[in-house]
């Protein structure tokens, strides 16, 4: 009051303009504050939100795991299991020299290599090391190094190794599959990673899910119709077989007489598919599947099948294979020991070539060629197994009747051993032919009948009377059992003809005869030994296969009274000179 | 009029400081979660390592070089097999 009183001026009143212009001024900044928050955060909201989490949001992968592969009964054959793989963020690292050193002693790489991955800063991943054990990787961690990160992948193991290589098959290092299974149902198998976004914290933790843009789907596992009991089974006494004759080679493949699953499906050589550094193509060939080979006598029983079928003959039927050669159009066709006169059950029996040459020469081509078509032979078994070997037949338009007599016998005509197996389940199947299959089936599939019971039953008599004293194959009998089968051998083709002393010799058969569960196939190729014959090489193996399995799966016996009976381990046919055996 | 404003005022900050409170639990109830199913997870792998190694100790050929080698077991022949009929 003092100074109003002073001085005068401050008695004078502001003009009210004044204020107003202020009042104004403010009222517009907060509108330019307003129109700018409206800007952001109306209009321009969603660029400013990525912006935003492109700064604190993370995409994260997520990995997928392959679906196992699993024999019948569950047990796993190809399994993936975590492992660790070392990446960094180049721009990240934080190292002296020290450290850099003891990183790359714990990786087990060069020091020059991580200096040279850690020089490039443009990158924001690169892999330090790949497919480590989860503890290595707990000490790479333990160094603490900034911007090195760890993770998870999946890397392939098999369990079983090399019994089951070459069904299993591999995967390469990208977790595709390569061979076998692994290849074959790849789609079904392979994961399908996925990825999200989320939010990470200070700490490094996920605080905030924004969203899956994709959900991982783990494989599919795949259960095989293997056995793995009846597999190792057959791969020990393949084994055991291919080097007691000193063989190149073999294969076993054991059917379910039934069903048409493969129980079992083993080859020689194979490999061990954990560690596959020094494997060559011949250890990873499936040689039961994608290799053919002349099947020799093993063919006989289709020829009578189809002569019995067709009229031309009955079990009884006498043919005359007189001094055991025969001379077709400047041919000759050999038997392994004059056998005069025989029945038709005597030529299954004695596996006489002339016999079986004699009956298919009554036939027209094209009955047989088509049965041999319908059997399955020429074409795919369609298991869906990689590289599925056709077989070797002409068409039988262009046969000339030397070619018809001596695919009779198994000549002139190239088979796989899964597709020989296969042709063999119209005996066990009352003359119906079964589709293959590798994968487990819930139902029966439907046979194709292709011959009638009656016939089916009358073959099996006389496959019977084969594995008997005075057959070619008594070491194929099996205490206890009763069983049917017919041996080969045949020579190799080589350049364009026969090689003098190279030989394939085998074995196919079935049991119990009274209510089939089983069809053993056995190929040795190239037994090294003096014996070669069907009888002497693949029966014995036959015989120890079909025993065990049949024991295995505990199969009544449905011929109880040999059980005691020693398998004469000497045969009774030594066939001196020839083809067949 | 000013007793009301207070009053909103009152709830406002109320309001806000209860979101805070309930975005909190949320992120730590999704940590959480998080763990739980890295726990899960984790498990899961073990599991099929566990199988894994189940699988490689049960082979049945080392099962067998075991029984024949270590224990002396062999497999019984034909012979020595005796077959009873069970009688339904």
């Amino acid at each position: 009051m003092r100074f109003e009183k002073r001085t005068p001026q401050l008695r004078l009143k502001l003009e009210g303009w004044r204020s107003r212009v202020v009042l104004g001024l403010v009222a517009l900044g907060f509108a330019v504050l307003g129109g700018r928050a409206f800007y952001l955060q109306g209009m321009n909201t969603g660029f400013l939100q990525a912006k935003g989490e492109a700064r604190y949001g993370r995409v994260l992968e997520m990995p997928a795991s392959r679906g196992q592969v699993r024999d019948r009964n569950g047990q796993p054959l190809a399994i993936s299991t975590a492992v660790e793989s070392i990446y960094a963020s180049p721009e990240d690292v934080e190292v002296d020299d020290k450290k850099l050193a003891r990183l790359a002693d714990t990786l087990g790489v060069e020091t020059g290599e991580l200096r040279q991955k850690f020089a490039n800063k443009d990158r924001q991943f690169v892999f330090l090391k790949r497919q480590i054990s989860p503890e290595q990787a707990v000490r790479v961690m333990e160094l603490g190094v900034p911007g090195v990160f760890q993770q998870r992948e999946y890397r392939r193991y098999y369990p079983a190794g090399e019994v089951m290589a070459h069904v299993v098959g591999f995967t390469g290092i990208d977790d595709n599959g390569q061979e076998g299974i692994e290849l074959a149902q790849q789609k079904r198998l392979a994961g399908v990673p996925g990825s999200r976004k989320v939010i990470k914290d200070r700490k490094g933790r996920i605080v905030e899910d924004v969203g899956s843009l994709r959900a991982p789907k783990d494989g599919e596992a795949i259960t095989l119709s293997i056995d793995q009991r009846l597999q190792f089974l057959a791969h020990k006494e393949l084994k055991a077989a291919v080097e007691a004759n000193r063989a190149k080679g073999g294969s076993i493949v054991i059917l379910d007489a039934k069903s048409g699953e493969v129980l079992a499906l083993v080859n020689q050589p194979d490999y061990n598919p954990n560690n596959r550094s020094a494997v060559t193509g011949k250890q990873t060939r499936n040689r039961s599947v994608t290799d053919v080979y002349e099947p020799g006598s093993t063919m006989k029983p289709f020829t009578v099948a189809e002569a019995l079928e067709t009229g031309v003959v009955k079990p009884t039927t006498l043919i005359n294979t007189g001094a055991g050669s025969m001379t077709l159009a400047g041919w000759t066709i050999n038997d392994t020991h004059a056998n005069g006169t025989l029945t038709v059950a005597q030529v299954i029996q004695k596996s006489s070539n002339i016999g079986t040459a004699k009956i298919q020469l009554q036939m027209p081509p094209e009955r047989m060629g088509t049965f041999y078509k319908e059997l399955g032979f020429g074409s795919v078994p369609s298991t869906g197994f990689p590289g599925e070997a056709k077989g070797l037949m002409r068409p039988w338009n262009t046969w000339k009747p030397i070619e018809m007599a001596t695919m009779s016998y198994g000549h002139g005509i190239g088979v796989s051993v899964l597709q020989m197996a296969r042709a063999y389940t119209i005996f066990t199947n009352e003359g119906q032919l079964l589709p293959l299959s590798l994968v487990k089936r819930d139902n029966q599939p439907v046979g194709r009948p292709l011959v009638s019971r009656e016939t089916a039953s009358q073959v099996t008599a006389m496959m019977e009377l084969a594995v008997m004293p005075g057959g070619t194959a008594p070491r194929a009998q099996v205490p206890g059992y009763r069983v049917a089968g017919k041996t080969g051998t045949a020579h190799k083709p080589e350049n364009g003809g026969y090689a003098e002393h190279k030989y394939v010799s085998s074995f196919v058969g079935f049991g119990p005869v009274s209510n089939p569960r089983f069809i053993v196939a056995v190929m040795i190729d190239e037994p090294g030994l003096a014996k070669y014959y069907g009888g002497d090489v693949g029966a014995p193996v036959f015989s120890s296969v079909m025993g065990s399995a049949l024991r295995m799966l505990s199969v009544p016996p449905d011929a109880p009274g040999t059980m005691n009976v020693k398998v004469d381990p000497s045969p009774a046919l030594t066939p001196a000179k020839g083809v067949e055996g | 009029m000013a007793r009301v404003n207070f009053l909103l005022l009152a709830v406002l900050v109320a309001c806000a400081i209860g979101m805070i409170a309930a975005q909190h639990h949320a992120r730590r109830a999704f940590i959480a979660l998080e763990s739980e199913q890295a726990t899960a997870k984790k498990l899961a792998e073990e599991y099929t390592q566990l199988q894994l190694e189940q699988g490689t100790w049960g082979t049945h050929k080392r099962v067998e070089a075991v029984a024949s080698k270590s224990l002396g077991m062999k497999l019984p022949d034909a012979a020595s097999t005796t077959v009873i009929t069970v009688q339904k």
